[in-house]
This record gives C-alpha cells, sequence and structure tokens, in this order.
C-alpha cells in the first residue's frame, strides 16, 4: 500500500507461504510499518476500540447465544436463567448489554472526532461514508438485540419502532405485517430479530475490513487537518500506535467495569425485567439511551410520516457531510466559527437525548422543536454557507511545524 | 465576528429558556421514595445473610399467600452470597412445600414434598385463578420484582448516582411502598377495593396493607416493626432478584485491580515509546 511496506521474510516457511499468501505481508504493511501523523490525539484511539469492542460483544454474545431461547414463552426466563443458573453467565450478560452502551459511546466519539476535524473531507469521503453505513448497522444490530429479552420495553420497542413503516404510503401496512411475520409483534417477530442480530455483527465486521481498507488507501486525518507530508510527520503504526491504542482500551475498559461490575442496570430500564405483556402498554415507552436524540426528532414532529423521515434524514444526512460543508479547511482548530456552532450542534444532540427520555409534552415538545431545528438548520444550511463566508486562521506548514518546538528552543 | 458569537448565544439562550419551560411541565408524579441505608450499596457492600434470613421468614408467612417466587429453587437458599442456609437446612425447608410432579406411571399428576431441585411453587396454578382469587388484580411474580421496580431520580440526580453507585431503587421503592399505606386524604376517591398508598404511582393500590407490627416473629433480636421489615423482605427480594451480586463484586475488585495495574503499565510503557517523537532534540 505505501512505499515502505515491503515485507522481506526471514524464515523459509514464512518466505514460502508469502509467496503462495501474502497475509505477512499485508499484517506488516498494515499494521506495523503503516505511517500515522505523530499529532494523533486521544480521540484516534476510538477506532482501536470500536475495533475491540466488535470482538468482545461477538465473543460474549456466541457464547450467549449457546444459552438463549429465542421463543416468546422462553426467553424472559432463559435470560433469567443465565444469570442464575450459567457459570459466569450473570458476567457474560452485564457484558454484553452494557457492553452495547460502550460500543456506541465509542462510536460516537469516534464521529464527534471526524466532524471536529473534518476527516470526512476529501480524499476521506469513501472512508466517512462507509463509517455512516456502520453506524446504521450498529443501530439496527442494537435495537434488534434489546428486543430479545423480552421484557416489557423490549415488546414495546419493537411495537414503537416496527409501527414506523406503517406510515409509509399505501404499502406501509404489508410491510409492517411481512416485518412482523403476523398480524402483530410475536414469536416469528422474536425468532427473525434473533437471527439477525446474530446475523448482522459479521455484516459489520465486512464493513470494518472496507473502512480499514479506504483508511490505508488515503491515510489518516490528523488535528491540524494538513496531509503528513515529509516522514517527519509520521510515526510508524507500531509501537507507537499500537501501544497508544493498547492504553486507551485500558482505560476504557476500566470505564465498562465500574458499570458491568457496579451499576449494572444503571444504563438499563427497570421495565425490561417485566415479562413481555401485549395487554398492557408500559406509561413511558423509552428506547436504549443511545436512540434518545433521534427519538426526540421523531416525536417533535407532530406528523408521523415527515416524523420519520425526519428520523432518517438526520443520520443518512451524516452521509453526505463531505459536500455539505463547503469549506476547505479540515481542522475546527482553524475554523473559530464552525467551532463555535459545532459545539452548539453537540449540545444540542445531548439536549435532544434528555428530551428523547421525557414524556412529549407541554414544554419538552417545544425544547424538542427547537433543537431539531438546530439539528437540521446547521447540516443544510449553517455548514454550506459558513464554507463560504468563514475566515480560517492561517494552517500550518506542516504537521511537524505545528507540533515540535522551533529548532534550537528546549521545552 | 462579534455578530456570530451572538448569534450562536442567542441559539443557546433559546435552548435553555426552553429547557426551563420544560421544568415545570412534569411535577406531579407520585413522591420519590426516600432512600435507605443497605448493606449490599457501594463497591464492597454484600448482602447481610441474617437480613436476608429474616426476609425469606416473611416471603413465607405472608408475601408467599398471593405472589409467587417462581425463578427462585429451594437450592437457592444454600447457595453462597445468598442467605446462608445450610444444605440441609434448605432442603428441610423444600420439603415444607407441597409440590406437583407427574404425570405417574398412570399418566396422573400428584403431590410431594419440595426437594433442593425444585422452584417454588406458586400460590395459584395459573394467573387466572390468582385474578379470581384477588378480585381481578393479579400479584406479580416477585423473582426479579426489585430490578422491576424503581424510580426516576430526574436531572442532575442520575448522573450523582452513576458515581456513588446507587442501584437500589428497587428495594428503595418496595420498602416505601410497605410503609407508604395511610389514610386517602379528604378530597381522593378511591376506587372500590383498592387502598391509598403515598408512593404508589396513582396512589390506588390493590394490594391490603399487608404488614403490621409485631406482625412476624424474629428470633434474632431485629426490632419487629413494620419499617424494619419492609427493609428485610426489600433487601431478600434484592437477593432473590441480584442472587450473584456478592460474586460480581468479590471480582469486580479483582478486575479493577489487574485493569489499573495492566493500564499504568501500558501508560508508562506508551510514555516511553514515544519520548523521542515529543522530545526529538534530545535524540
Amino acid at each position: 500500500m505505501s512505499a515502505n511496506s515491503i515485507y522481506k521474510p526471514q524464515s523459509p516457511v514464512m518466505q514460502w507461504l508469502e509467496r503462495r499468501l501474502p497475509i505477512a505481508g499485508l499484517v506488516y504493511s498494515s499494521f506495523i510499518v503503516y505511517p500515522t501523523p505523530r499529532n494523533l490525539n486521544y480521540w484516534w484511539t476510538f477506532g482501536g476500540i470500536l475495533a475491540f469492542m466488535l470482538g468482545a460483544q461477538m465473543v460474549t454474545g456466541i457464547v450467549l447465544a449457546m444459552h438463549y431461547t429465542p421463543h416468546v414463552d422462553l426467553a424472559f426466563n432463559s435470560v433469567e436463567s443465565i444469570m442464575r443458573d450459567v457459570n459466569y453467565g450473570w458476567l457474560l450478560r452485564y457484558l454484553h448489554a452494557n457492553g452495547a452502551s460502550f460500543f456506541f459511546v465509542a462510536v460516537y466519539a469516534h464521529i464527534v472526532r471526524g466532524m471536529y476535524y473534518g476527516s470526512y473531507k476529501d480524499p476521506r469521503e469513501v472512508l466517512w461514508i462507509l463509517g455512516v453505513i456502520l453506524f446504521l448497522l450498529m443501530v439496527v444490530t442494537g435495537f434488534m438485540g434489546y428486543v430479545l429479552p423480552w421484557g416489557q420495553m423490549s415488546f414495546w420497542a419493537a411495537t414503537v419502532i416496527t409501527n414506523l413503516f406503517s406510515a409509509i404510503p399505501w404499502v406501509g401496512d404489508p410491510i409492517v405485517t411481512w416485518l412482523w411475520g403476523g398480524y402483530a409483534v410475536g414469536n416469528p417477530t422474536l425468532n427473525r430479530f434473533y437471527s439477525l442480530h446474530y446475523l448482522l455483527p459479521f455484516v459489520i465486521a465486512g464493513v470494518v475490513v472496507l473502512h480499514v481498507w479506504a483508511l490505508h488507501m488515503v491515510g489518516q486525518n490528523n488535528p491540524t487537518g494538513v496531509e503528513p507530508k515529509t516522514e517527519k510527520d509520521t510515526v510508524a503504526f507500531t509501537p507507537y500506535a499500537t501501544v497508544k491504542d493498547a492504553f486507551f482500551i485500558g482505560v476504557f475498559c476500566l470505564f465498562l467495569a465500574w458499570f458491568v461490575f457496579y451499576i449494572p442496570n444503571y444504563l438499563g430500564h427497570s421495565d425490561n425485567y417485566i415479562p413481555a405483556n401485549p395487554g398492557q402498554t408500559p406509561t413511558h415507552i423509552v428506547p436504549e439511551w443511545y436512540y434518545l436524540p433521534f427519538y426526540a426528532i421523531l416525536r417533535a414532529i407532530p406528523n408521523k410520516l415527515l416524523g420519520v423521515i425526519a428520523l432518517l434524514a438526520s443520520i443518512v444526512l451524516l452521509a453526505f457531510l463531505p459536500w455539505l460543508d463547503t469549506s476547505r479547511v479540515r481542522s475546527a482548530n482553524y475554523r473559530p466559527l464552525y467551532r463555535q456552532f459545532l459545539i452548539v450542534f453537540f449540545l444540542a444532540v445531548i439536549g435532544l437525548g434528555y428530551l428523547g427520555s421525557q414524556p412529549p409534552e407541554g414544554g419538552y415538545v417545544i425544547a424538542a422543536r427547537i433543537l431539531t431545528a438546530y439539528y437540521f438548520v446547521f447540516l443544510l444550511i449553517i455548514l454550506p454557507l459558513l464554507g463560504l463566508f468563514e475566515t480560517t486562521k492561517p494552517l500550518p506548514n506542516s504537521i511537524s511545524e505545528a507540533v515540535l518546538p522551533a529548532s534550537g528552543a528546549k521545552v | 465576528m462579534n455578530a456570530h458569537r451572538s448569534i450562536v448565544l442567542a441559539i443557546t439562550l433559546a435552548a435553555s429558556l426552553s429547557a426551563a419551560a420544560v421544568q415545570t411541565a412534569s411535577a406531579q408524579e407520585a413522591e420519590a421514595p426516600p432512600r435507605q441505608h443497605w448493606s449490599f450499596h457501594g463497591p464492597f457492600g454484600l448482602y447481610d445473610p441474617a437480613q436476608l434470613q429474616r426476609g425469606f421468614k416473611i416471603y413465607r408467612e405472608v408475601c408467599s399467600t398471593c405472589h409467587s417466587l417462581k425463578l427462585l429453587a429451594f437450592r437457592n437458599l444454600a447457595d453462597p452470597g445468598g442467605p446462608g442456609f445450610t444444605e440441609a437446612q434448605a432442603a428441610t425447608i423444600a420439603s415444607g412445600f407441597q409440590v406437583t410432579d407427574g404425570p405417574n406411571d398412570k399418566g396422573e399428576m400428584f403431590q410431594r414434598p419440595g426437594k433442593l431441585a425444585d422452584h417454588f411453587p406458586p400460590p395459584f396454578p395459573n394467573d387466572q385463578a390468582a385474578r379470581a382469587a384477588m378480585g381481578g388484580g393479579l400479584p406479580p411474580d416477585m423473582s426479579v420484582l426489585a430490578k422491576a421496580r424503581g424510580f426516576e431520580a430526574g436531572f442532575p440526580w442520575f448522573i450523582f448516582d452513576a458515581f456513588t453507585q446507587y442501584q437500589e431503587d428497587g428495594p428503595d421503592y418496595i420498602h416505601a411502598i410497605l410503609v407508604g399505606y395511610e389514610d386517602a386524604p379528604a378530597r381522593v376517591a378511591l376506587p372500590p377495593g383498592s387502598q391509598y398508598n403515598k408512593y404508589f404511582p396513582g396512589h390506588a393500590i390493590a394490594m391490603p396493607k399487608p404488614l403490621t407490627d409485631g406482625q412476624v416473629e424474629y428470633t434474632d433480636g431485629a426490632p419487629a416493626t413494620v419499617d424494619q421489615y419492609a427493609k428485610d423482605i426489600s433487601a431478600f427480594l434484592m437477593w432473590a432478584a441480584e442472587p450473584k451480586l456478592d460474586e460480581r463484586k468479590r471480582l469486580g475488585f479483582q478486575v479493577f485491580v489487574f485493569l489499573i495495574v495492566l493500564t499504568g503499565l501500558l501508560y508508562f510503557t506508551k510514555k516511553k515509546v514515544w519520548h523521542d517523537v515529543h522530545h526529538p532534540e534530545v535524540a
């Protein structure tokens, strides 16, 4: 891939293998000598954390699947039997449930970093779009996973979300029936959700390969947004990025362990410990916290179809960021106005998250509408205009000029 | 520049004003249950076996008349991190219950004394029978009740709860319900067959006041009061819902020690590896 990626195996065995399948050379060029900008901060460790979390979710998930029963009459109790009778079953389940939350913590941090430093801009558009696809796949996978314990929130979240498709004109109701495999959320729904929940992580892994491939074609962005120009601007992936990622994965695991071992049900909803009951609707149906901003956007719009369109648009629009953002300067560090509007955008998303957890009435609706409006105004109006009118700060000539002290100066 | 800054300011202000409008919208829910002291709170908090035994006594003598505990087996009473009964004691307790088994060689179901492997038999054969006996209401199964109930702390308290490791809203709620029976205020009209409860959402609860002072006899000197009963049964139900809590916290401590050492070593390795990059003039 890059010029210094020539791998010369020493042992005859590896030479034999390399002539037939250059896999060691691929690893060598992609994860050993691969040049990474020397000025990457810790926001750049979330890519590695996400790969780690995907692996962790797969391992815990596969073992959980050995003990889980996808049937409306048995699912709830089979999860409880995992918690009580399977050796370390409680650990697997709490790791998997909280792991899903932390997967989203990492992906949101990853997206925030991409938006702040303009990582989606030329030549990284395809890399970014693959990332948006990965996020969408995660959303679908996470949602289906939440349905599997078959508690009250599982059942009613499945009902509410699948019902969104009924907003589609003419074919909405047949589509919903087709999704359910029946005339209500029931056993066929649970079975297909389980099947897809097991399948989609492997689809995610496949798209991750494309995502990493695209990354290695164009190289990483960095906090200055200036492309590396000389060897002085980069360091080798191993040991520099590897050890830094490993350290921050350790920090991230500490954070995760706090939740898994001490507050495992903090992020969940107590209603999901009540077995699913189609005859009794919970007072407030709330999705998991990581969907709340989108849920708030959905409910902010009084028309159902328009609400569903806004919900979809709020994610799909992100794929168009490379073209919505007209500025040629990548990093928000050199774009004082963009920086402010972007921080307000992030605060608006957090605000929407809070509003999504509250009942849709009174002042909550008004607040959700204001923040939803800002969400779309930022993406569709502020971003394109800013690039045309904003005065940016002067960019450094190179990464090393930006981060290294002038020669002779002592730090 | 200043003009742009004021745009940002205006947006932020609009957002915070609407947030203020939100505050007034929802303040008419049931009173938040007061937080109790629990032995199993915090990173080193474990169950108190004596309290779980007292709680089990209350379940057996009072709650089990109407509430099932289907997910628990008698063997669980002797599990580590539980009420601390010996296996022999648990077997004795089991034999005090009649369990339906079968079909036998003649194809008939039959009753026999419980064994360690049996689950607690429900007080009613099915939900319909329970409803018929209870005047329409269904007493919930108690196996995971302590995790299936709770209350919202609200902003910003829920953020502090993550740091203080507050996970006891379930037992706090159950305790509050048990001590929350009061005479209905004059202006409140209760539906027939329901009682007034200060902490129950909507205040009209179908369950009659289940506990009175002195109702259950304690042999370990604990006060025979409704408040103490409520605490003990709540602790027992928390154990029933989360029987691996002791094991979880013990393992959690080991994991933390390991992760802190590992992460610390990785930090210093990282520092050493990057030293020459950060200080190129020394190299």
